[in-house]
């Protein structure tokens, strides 16, 4: 059984019909990449599955626990915790009370203080900087503490959404680097990217999303080496 | 050149504008010191100082007599711009579309020399002002500030001159100050220079050796500073409980109406500042308070007759379950739309007072009356001298609870919710009880203040309860800071307790209340006495570096 099970979920904007039908599921220490065209609900998916959406028809199971009808903040003390798009840092907070505000979840300060050492590590830069307001940091730099803040709360899955977004090729690299050190780590990543190179490259598996349902599934070097995906997200002719 | 220019316009257009709205003749009633300087003429001066300083700012390059030119221009500009509206009222008659452009207002603009040598008069004491302004630019810093306590200090008392009088007048032997200060319209002479020298002295001596105090407070070891720290507070309190004796029966009054808005607006607080949820309805849960005291406590009614502790615990729950009431329907909205909702939701209240269907257990219009004062062990809050120290506890009690909450882990989830809603929830933050537990805090503590308010009155109307009571507190918060426990306090004293002070000029209280709020956007936007999180959005760069300790503590439960 999978970690994280997700079948057949409907979501909805009103009328709009984001999602029709999708069903994915992530091992237990896997990184799974989510790709697809603009539009496609790759965030929508993530959103879903962190419960700020409400699917009206599918099941969301973590570790066989029913997490559909939970609520945000219960599906981030199950451990299921998002990176949300475009980093949504706390703009007039400091780096640390940003850190501090993503253990919120977390009741053992001894623990908080743990995780807090544990992010430093991992981006020494927000170190330095803990004491500097979240809004004057550099776009790369933001998304080191957004994904520092989800790591506050101890996730056993991590959801990311386009943690590359507008960065400069070395700091996608620095990003990517992160993500293998967490996977060593043994956390449990489903990560969404436009950039499917480097995704295909970090991850096992793959699903290719398209206007709401998943057209491919497969191993992440099937995926790379698939015509359709090599053309279309790959930009290899 | 082109900025004294610009300067000394706007500056002449204000100075013109005050005099035919008729403030200027309203003020010269009074002198500030007597027969030397009215209210009026200050309020000129004052226009044409700022304007020269203005003008000294921002010239470009350091020459200090270019400088001082273009302060004397803008000066000269905004007497000439005077001048000419005494030349044109003595050439046309302007009293048509400007009511108080009477002879008596080119009077006192010509210092009642006629037109000829008064225009010569204005134009010379325009450019004085201005001149002098651009001195006091081009003077070292601690001079600056010296003289602009000691002056303005010397101001204020001659604005406030009505109410130091009887309050002098009540210290008993100390009650000479008054023969020495005042006379019957102003400061004396000798009160006036003696004011500046001792005002001066003392501001000259706090710069001077006010850091090395500090500093020498500060590297005292911990228990001595401890001592002191406790003195200060006693003293503070000590201040705090002889304060209606010491000032009377109407600077109590004055205290008791800021107090109430203290309470409103540490509760409002929570809501705005804290949790950034924009409620213009929060007079409702003050009219509920008011109402509920009123049902519970009032024979006239004669559906219970509790004594009014008897009743506060009804009034506080009444509070917060209104408070839930509101804030469900309204959970999924946010700024503008939620702002709208709510003030929907303040008329809403109103409104039913007002209505004759509920008027058997409500009053209507007539309201309800002979609402027993509070008691306790025989000592009756019966008035303002009396009430004011109900406030005090209230206020003391509910700044405790702001400041608990504020450090609590509720206090954290509404902070994040402040910032960002969705990622609150991302966090692992319960928005829907974090959003209720702030409409309740904040509801009830303005029961608790609608309760005071409704015992101190006797009587409850449902006219009490407009809507510009909700923009008043928020005002209050704005200008204060959001978000800040002393910014509130700040925030009530200037702009409901100083309005309360110069109720003689009662015709111009909303001119310069919006006038006031104008200046405060433009030269403090982040409020009086602003909270560290919020000044950051207004001084990025500087604050970077300077960030002290992290005011959210690592702290669970
Ligand atoms: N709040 C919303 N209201 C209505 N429609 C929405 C909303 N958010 C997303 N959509 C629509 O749902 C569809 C999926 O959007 P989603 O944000 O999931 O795409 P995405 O795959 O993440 O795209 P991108 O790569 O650009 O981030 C799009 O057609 C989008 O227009
Ligand atoms: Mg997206």
């Amino acid at each position: 059984m999978a970690l994280l099970e997700i079948e057949n979920i409907h979501t909805y904007y009103g009328h709009i019909h984001a999602l029709k039908g999708v069903s994915l599921d992530v091992d237990k220490g896997e990184i799974v990449t989510l790709i697809g065209a603009n539009g496609a609900g790759k965030s929508t998916m993530l959103k879903t599955t962190s419960g700020l959406l409400r699917p009206r028809q599918g099941s969301i199971h973590l570790e066989g626990e029913d997490l559909t009808c939970y609520r945000p903040h219960q599906i981030v003390a199950k451990g299921v915790v998002q990176v949300p798009e475009g980093r949504r840092i706390f703009g007039r907070l400091t780096v640390r009370e940003n850190l501090e505000m993503g253990a919120f979840a977390i009741p053992d300060a001894g623990l908080i203080q743990s995780n807090l050492e544990r992010v430093y590590n991992l981006f020494p830069r927000l170190r330095e900087r803990q004491k500097q307001v979240g809004g004057t940091l550099s776009g790369g730099e933001q998304q080191m503490l957004a994904t520092g803040r989800a790591l506050m709360a101890n996730p056993s899955v991590l959801l990311m959404d386009e943690p590359s977004m507008g960065l400069a090729p070395v700091l996608v690299d620095i990003i990517f680097d992160t993500i293998r050190q967490l996977h060593a780590d043994g956390t449990t990543i489903l990560l969404v990217e436009q950039n499917a190179r480097m995704a295909l490259q970090v991850a096992s598996r793959g699903y290719v999303l398209q206007s709401g349902t998943v057209v491919l599934s497969d191993s992440a070097e099937n995926l790379r080496r698939n015509e359709m995906v090599r053309q279309a997200y790959l930009g290899e002719s | 050149m082109r900025q004294a220019l610009k300067v000394g316009l706007i500056g002449g257009i204000v100075a013109v504008l005050l005099s035919l709205i008729g403030m200027v003749e309203a003020f010269s009633q009074r002198d500030i010191i007597a027969r030397v300087i009215s209210m009026g003429h200050t309020l000129l001066v004052i226009v044409a100082l700022f304007m020269g300083y203005l003008a000294a700012k921002r010239t470009p390059g350091k020459g200090s007599l270019r400088v001082l030119a273009n302060s004397f221009i803008s000066g000269l500009i905004v007497g000439g711009l005077v001048s000419l509206l005494v030349i044109v009222g003595s050439l046309i008659n302007l009293r048509k579309v400007f009511v108080n452009a009477m002879p008596v207002l080119y009077e006192l603009l010509t210092f009642k020399q006629g037109t000829q040598i008064g225009v010569f008069l204005l134009l010379g004491a325009g450019a004085l002002s201005g001149a002098l302004a651009g001195l006091f630019f081009l003077s070292p810093k601690l001079l600056r500030r010296v003289l602009l306590i000691s002056l303005g200090s010397i101001v204020s008392v001659g604005v406030l001159q009505d109410l130091l009088r009887p309050t002098f007048a009540l210290w008993g032997p100390l009650a000479i100050i008054n023969e020495w200060l005042f006379t019957a319209n102003g400061l004396t002479i000798r009160g006036a220079i003696g004011l500046f020298i001792m005002i001066t002295a003392a501001s000259l001596f706090w710069s001077t050796k006010g850091e090395t105090i500090q500093t020498g407070f500060r590297n005292l070891p911990t228990a001595p500073q401890r001592i002191l720290k406790i003195t200060g507070i006693l003293a503070l309190v000590f201040i705090l409980l002889i304060l209606p004796q010491v000032l009377g029966l109407f600077l109590s009054e004055v205290f008791t109406i800021v107090g109430l808005y203290v309470l409103l607006g540490l509760g409002l607080n929570i809501v705005v500042g804290y949790a950034g949820l924009l409620d213009l309805g929060y007079v409702a849960f003050f009219a509920i308070g008011s109402y509920t005291i009123a049902i519970l406590t009032s024979p006239e009614l004669g559906f219970f007759s509790l004594t009014f502790w008897e009743a506060l615990p009804f009034v506080i729950v009444m509070g917060v379950i209104s408070g839930v009431l509101l804030g469900t329907p309204v959970l999924k909205m946010r700024g503008d739309y939620l702002a709208i909702a709510t003030l929907g939701f303040g008329e809403i209240i109103r409104i039913l007072v007002l209505s004759d269907f509920l008027r058997p257990w409500l009053g209507g219009a007539q309201g309800i009356g002979k609402i027993p004062k509070a008691s306790i062990l025989g000592y009756e809050f019966a008035g303002p001298q009396q009430i004011y120290y109900l406030i005090l506890a209230g206020c003391l009690l509910v700044i405790f609870i702001s400041l608990r909450l504020r450090d609590s882990r509720l206090g954290r989830a509404w902070m994040a919710v402040r910032e960002d809603e969705d990622v609150a929830q991302a966090m692992g933050i319960n928005l829907v009880a974090t959003k209720l537990l702030a409409f309740a805090t904040g509801a009830g503590f303005s029961a608790l203040s609608g309760a005071i308010f409704a015992s101190k009155l006797g009587s409850v109307y449902p006219h009490s309860f407009n809507v510009m009571i909700s923009i008043n507190i928020v005002c209050v918060i704005i200008v204060g800071g959001m978000g800040s426990i002393p910014g509130v306090i700040v925030g009530a004293i200037a702009l409901v307790g100083l309005p309360e002070l110069l109720r003689e000029f009662a015709e111009y209280r909303l001119f310069v209340y919006g006038a006031a709020l104008v200046a405060m956007m433009l030269l403090r936007p982040e409020g009086l006495w602003p909270e560290a999180v919020h000044r950051r959005e207004f001084h990025e760069e500087k604050e970077n570096q300077a960030e002290s300790e992290s005011p959210l503590k690592l702290k669970s439960g």
